[in-house]
């Protein structure tokens, strides 16, 4: 098995991996997110509750520019999300710089979003070979490696729709992972799962945390949050309402809104 | 999604033969069925009224006052040939034409870009509106319009001897096709899950890896058939080129029925041959479709033979139900 060599160990230690301050949001008069603070430590794994259409999936699309924020300013590892900053003028990204930092973040859908007509280790090996040019016979290694991480070694010929939703969404994991990500976006990755299938998907959710891998997990898996999680935060209506620990936050929320939600989830 | 498809140990545990009392004890596994099959009774009243009927056009056409030994005398004259393998050409290579243009017109009619769209926009509106034999008698008097062509230092020509009859053909008919090709691309392109689009970016794919990898291997699935389709109605269209002087089958058959006598032969021979280059092109299809189906959870599509034994055999008794 690998561990992910983290690659800014020069770094300035506790330095902030994604830094949010007042960003915000519309879909046209839609404003989703209202003006959202907030900091994700190096090697944190950073969970993000609240209810549907809160705007938590917005903003981690935010995160890789998937979605454009309209207001503020949002920062990775130090560089600004999607503009260059010269002088006191912001210079949109080209399509082309926009999709070289898109290849430290990793990000792990809901719906898994294989590619279907890709066996599981084609799946894993695409970005590496396309994106970075490695070369194919070391792609492949790197992904039997990556598959044998998330417990899916005898399925590398598997095509996603011959793979149970658990052994699909572990399988976009370590698609992610082939990147060497410095960040990984985790968007309610279990929620589509049969219950019995959420386990395996936490499991390796949680031995990656133990790398030291940064993570940022929507969720609503609160046991995942107490125990895994460093840091919790809870948003509705497209602001934050509460952050902390996760074990205060969830055993003693503060906030009437979070306390309304969690007597509904736990 | 389906979780069943992960059961671990192909074997069935055995039924437990409890519940059925007629089951003799002793016996493995669980009793087959033996039952009369439903008899398809319309199947065979079908069967007959469709033989009859045919034979009795084949019959009309066999008293008629046509000179059928005429059919196979020339059937295989190096001028059918040569006419066949010219319609074949002029198919394959307007198909190129059309689908490479097609491709190229859908993914602009779907680009952000206002200007790329419109453009598309208006090429698929203005061939897709006019008749082809227009456009082909367009391309064919476009020499009143300009009388030279002149690429700078690479080429220089008139008009007329640039335009050769083959090319007018093959523009005529390839930029036609490029405007329907261009819908049915388009089609196939917004079949694809949005969500493909985004983790392909989430990896870092450029918007050209990202359709070229990813996309449009998805929308193939959605495009081959129908361009199968637009295969086979090219093939009968290149019949229309004559027009611009190119020498294709129907026109040589035409020509040789004028000079043999047998001009109506000559319509049967051709369409014979239509029917078995149109026959040869769906086999090939189905091994495109195949080919594209990989990795979906439906089961492909079956050959040509496994369809035609399938046919024939659900005609008769179903035999295998109890096998
Ligand atoms: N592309 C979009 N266009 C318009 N509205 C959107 C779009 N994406 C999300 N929304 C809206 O933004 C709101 C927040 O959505 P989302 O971020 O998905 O919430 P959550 O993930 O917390 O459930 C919802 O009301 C949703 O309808
Ligand atoms: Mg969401």
């Amino acid at each position: 098995m690998t561990t992910p060599t983290k690659q800014d160990g020069g770094r300035a230690t506790a330095s902030a991996m994604v830094k949010a301050e007042d960003v915000h949001k519309s879909f046209g008069s839609l404003q989703v997110l209202k003006g959202i603070d907030l900091e994700v430590a190096s090697g944190e794994v950073f969970c993000l509750i609240g209810p549907s259409g809160s705007g938590k999936s917005t903003f981690l699309r935010c995160i890789n520019h998937l979605e454009k924020i309209n207001a503020g300013r949002l920062y990775v590892d130090g560089d600004l999300v999607g503009y260059r900053q010269q002088g006191d003028r912001l210079h949109e990204l080209r399509d082309h710089e926009v999709a070289r930092k898109r290849r430290d973040i990793g990000m792990v859908f809901q719906r898994f979003n294989l590619f279907p007509h890709m066996t599981a280790v084609e799946n894993i090996m695409e970005a590496p070979v396309q994106v970075k040019g490695m070369n194919k016979g070391a792609a492949r290694e790197r992904a039997a490696q990556l598959l044998e991480r998330v417990g899916l070694a005898d399925k590398a010929g598997s095509y996603p729709s011959q793979l149970s939703g658990g052994q699909q969404q572990r399988v976009a994991i370590a698609r992610a992972l082939a990147m060497d990500p410095k960040l990984m976006l985790f968007d309610e990755p279990t929620s589509a799962l049969d219950p019995e299938l959420v386990g395996d998907v936490l499991d390796v959710m949680r031995d990656l945390a133990e790398t030291g891998m940064t993570m940022i997990v929507v969720t609503h898996e609160m046991g995942f949050a107490r125990e895994v999680g460093d840091s919790l935060v809870f948003m509705d209506g497209g602001v934050v309402v509460e952050s902390g620990r996760p074990r205060d936050v969830l055993t003693d929320p503060q906030h009437e809104r979070t306390q309304s939600f969690l007597s509904k989830v736990l | 999604m389906s979780d069943d498809i992960d059961r671990t140990g192909g074997a069935p545990e055995d039924a437990s033969p409890a519940k059925a009392p007629a089951a003799p004890a002793g016996q493995a596994g669980p009793q087959a069925i033996r039952a009369v099959p439903v008899r398809h009774y319309g199947r065979y009243v079908a069967a007959v009224v469709a033989i009859a009927v045919l034979v009795a056009i084949v019959y009309a056409f066999a008293q008629g006052k046509i000179n059928w030994g005429a059919v196979p005398d020339y059937f295989f004259d190096h001028r059918i040939l040569k006419g066949a393998g010219q319609t074949l050409l002029l198919t394959l290579l307007s198909m190129l034409i059309g689908v490479v243009g097609g491709v190229v017109l859908a993914i602009m009619r779907l680009s952000r870009n206002p200007v790329t769209s419109s453009i598309a926009w208006f090429y698929i509106w203005f061939f897709r509106g006019t008749p082809v034999l227009v456009q082909l008698f367009v391309w064919f008097n476009l020499g009143l319009v300009f009388e030279y062509i002149n690429l700078g230092p690479i080429y220089k020509n008139y008009w007329s001897d640039f335009m050769t009859p083959f090319l007018t053909a093959l523009l005529g008919l390839g930029l036609n096709e490029a405007a329907y090709m261009a819908e049915i691309c388009r089609a196939g392109l917004l079949s694809v899950d949005e969500g493909q689009t985004e983790a392909a970016h989430a990896l870092g794919m450029s918007h050209g890896k990202t359709l070229r990898r990813i996309v449009i291997p998805q929308a193939m699935r959605v495009i081959v058939p129908p361009t199968g389709n637009e295969v086979i109605n090219m093939l009968k269209t290149t019949s229309l080129v004559s027009a611009v002087q190119y020498y294709e089958l129907l026109r040589y058959a035409q020509d040789i029925g004028q000079t043999s006598g047998a001009p109506v032969e000559m319509l049967f021979l051709a369409a014979a041959w239509y029917l078995v280059m149109t026959s040869v092109l769906s086999i090939g299809q189905y091994y495109i479709e195949r080919y594209y189906a990989r990795g979906s959870s439906r089961s492909l599509p079956p050959t040509p033979w496994q369809r035609l034994r399938a046919n024939l055999l659900s005609l008769g008794r179903p035999k295998g139900a109890l096998g």
